[in-house]
């Protein structure tokens, strides 16, 4: 139990998406405008993450890794087939964001427009492919590590997108210079709050 | 001819559509330090109250004037119970005085400059601002950080931290922290360690030149009675020592209005609850340490008065207050004790929590909007 709760303290705080890796940042910087908006897509992202991740993890674990097609016949203990990760995890993070948005468009019309391309660009969003690349590279031991992880990571942008929005909110009604206004203060504020976040650099939760 | 008529007459060729126009910021400002500005409120809103910007920030000044000179006595303090030499309080103090008085110099020096420029560029009047911010950051430093880093960390706080965003009141993070966290991050060596916290530390054998802190986290004893603790006569930086003096500031802000007393209740009660929850555990010496102990050293006396309340970078609305401030205390303690990397977590605390001031306020009126949106709904049916 206590390895859980670390890696999904972990996977929200210390290895954030956004300021320890800097992943997803295309749709961070352009949807975080409003509040509302960047709680929508926050939420897309946990939905995606959370289920792309595990589902990722039975792909590597019974088709792709070296020796993982075992389980069909001994014969092929010998066929390494981790070259199509790449391809094969899109392919499922693709057909998942079809599914949200789907969804989304059928209980959430006004979300649905707000959200305009940014829900069907979830799919190349990096943190979701991050996500399940992180998560061959960590070797968990079971599913159930996985989908920890792969909720953590994503609550962790959802704070990330969440905190930027209402900051932006904020700043409105600051007089920001000229040439800074609009996406050049948004990286400034990005890099400020991921000063914020060193707070949990080098924290070792075992 | 009086003080009045001859600044009047200096400023005649900096007035609208004359000659030095854009340098007329600098002036106003030198004028309204002098003289107290007569605007008054001419439509609109009237504000009765002639409490402005100015005196807001001097009250600021005043209330860290305590814990500033037992700051400089400490640090002659320190040095000389090391050295063996009198440990009177004018020798003390003149010591201390002689190795802060250059780092107060150099930060408002080079921050006043940085701000002079964007007022004359930018065209805005130069805010009062940056006198708390200026004399916070010599107050969080190490005693023998090279003046050249105060100098560097004043420009990345001023310029990143400030002005791109407008100026005073605008800035996201506190200008003072942002400071702090920039040198702590570019000059790891100058500022943790053994070494640092007693000026000229050559002899430092005679005594621990170790913060309690610093000391807990290496899993060693406290070292010092809670008096001492409460008192300030301790390793830290400049003038985050004293809980005794920085609780007299904390008065001078609750009585003037100038600071948030919920903000600071909050932080101290969730550094509390934070404690006694590591006090049950107890398993290592920083969990050991006593709550009411984590309260007095280290810095976060100093933070949760001078630097949470920051009206600009903390949480705005009443409730938020409450909030931000418990969790601030919350986080600090949290992190001293989890993070072997920052054994000082005020710093941090205060950082991330600035970070998500605007959200906890975002929420807080949203939830009053709901609420007042279901009380007309009840009304309205009740009519109908």
């Amino acid at each position: 139990m206590q390895e859980y709760f670390s890696l999904f303290v972990k996977s929200i705080f210390i290895d954030n998406m956004i300021f320890a890796y800097f992943l997803g940042m295309c749709s961070y910087l352009a949807v975080s405008k409003s509040v509302k908006t960047a709680v929508g897509l926050g939420a897309a992202v946990i939905f995606v993450l959370f289920v792309t991740v595990p589902a990722n993890y039975m792909l590597d674990k019974y088709l792709l890794r070296p020796g993982a097609l075992s389980w069909l016949s001994e014969e092929y203990a010998s066929i390494d087939l981790s070259f199509l990760s790449f391809i094969m995890f899109i392919a499922v993070v693709a057909s998942m964001v079809q599914l949200v948005e789907m969804i989304v468009e059928k209980f959430a019309p006004a979300l649905y427009g707000a959200l305009g391309i940014f829900l069907p660009l979830i799919a190349v969003n990096c943190a979701i492919l991050g996500g399940s690349l992180f998560m061959q590279q960590k070797d968990f031991p079971n599913v159930g590590m996985a989908a920890t992880y792969g909720l953590g990571s994503g609550i962790g942008w959802f704070l990330a997108i969440l905190a930027i929005a209402a900051i932006r909110e904020k700043i409105t009604y600051s007089n920001v210079p000229g040439p800074l206004k609009g996406l050049g203060i948004t990286f400034i504020i990005t890099g400020l709050m991921a000063i914020g976040f060193m707070s949990f650099m080098g924290i070792s939760l075992d | 001819m009086s003080l009045r008529d001859k600044i009047d007459n200096f400023k005649k060729p900096f007035a609208k559509g004359e000659k030095y126009e854009k340098w007329a910021p600098a002036v106003n400002a030198l004028d309204t330090f002098l003289f107290v500005p007569n605007h008054t409120t001419k439509k609109g809103a009237h504000i009765r109250d002639g409490v402005d910007l100015k005196r807001t920030m001097i009250t600021v000044v005043i209330a860290l004037l305590p814990a500033l000179i037992y700051g400089m006595y400490n640090t002659g303090y320190q040095h000389n119970i090391q050295t063996g030499e009198a440990t009177d309080f004018m020798t003390c103090f003149l010591f201390g005085l002689w190795k802060i008085l250059p780092m107060i110099v150099v930060s408002y020096g080079v921050g006043l400059g940085i701000e002079f420029a964007f007022a004359i560029y930018r065209g805005h009047e130069v805010n009062e601002g940056y006198l708390v911010t200026g004399l916070l950051i010599p107050m969080i430093m190490p005693v023998d950080i090279p003046l050249w880093m105060v100098a560097i960390a004043v420009v990345f706080a001023v310029v990143i931290g400030k002005e791109a965003f407008g100026g005073t009141g605008m800035n996201i993070l506190n200008p003072a922290l942002t400071a702090r966290a920039f040198a702590f991050f570019a000059y790891p060596t100058f500022m943790s360690g053994t070494k640092v916290w007693v000026a000229d530390a050559i002899n430092v054998d005679a005594i621990s030149g170790e913060t309690i802190l610093g000391k807990l986290a290496a899993g060693n004893a406290a070292g010092y009675d809670m008096w001492s603790m409460f008192a300030g006569s301790i390793p830290g930086s400049v003038a985050e020592t004293s809980t005794l003096w920085i609780l007299v500031g904390a008065a001078i802000l609750i009585l003037t209005g100038v600071g948030s007393w919920r903000i600071m209740l909050g932080g101290v009660i969730g550094a509390s609850i934070m404690g006694l929850i590591f006090n049950a555990f107890h398993v290592n010496a920083l969990m050991e340490f006593p709550w009411y102990g984590h309260l007095m050293i280290g810095g976060f006396a100093f933070g949760l008065v001078f630097m949470a309340t920051d009206p600009v970078s903390a949480a705005q609305t009443t409730t938020g207050k409450w909030i931000y401030g418990i969790l601030v205390g919350l986080f600090c303690i949290m992190i001293r004790v989890f993070n072997p990397a920052y054994p000082e977590g005020v710093m941090m605390a205060i950082l991330l929590l600035n970070v998500f001031a605007p959200t906890i306020d975002h929420y807080v009126v949203q939830s009053s909007v709901n609420r007042r949106k279901k009380r007309l709904a009840a009304k309205q049916l009740k009519t109908t």
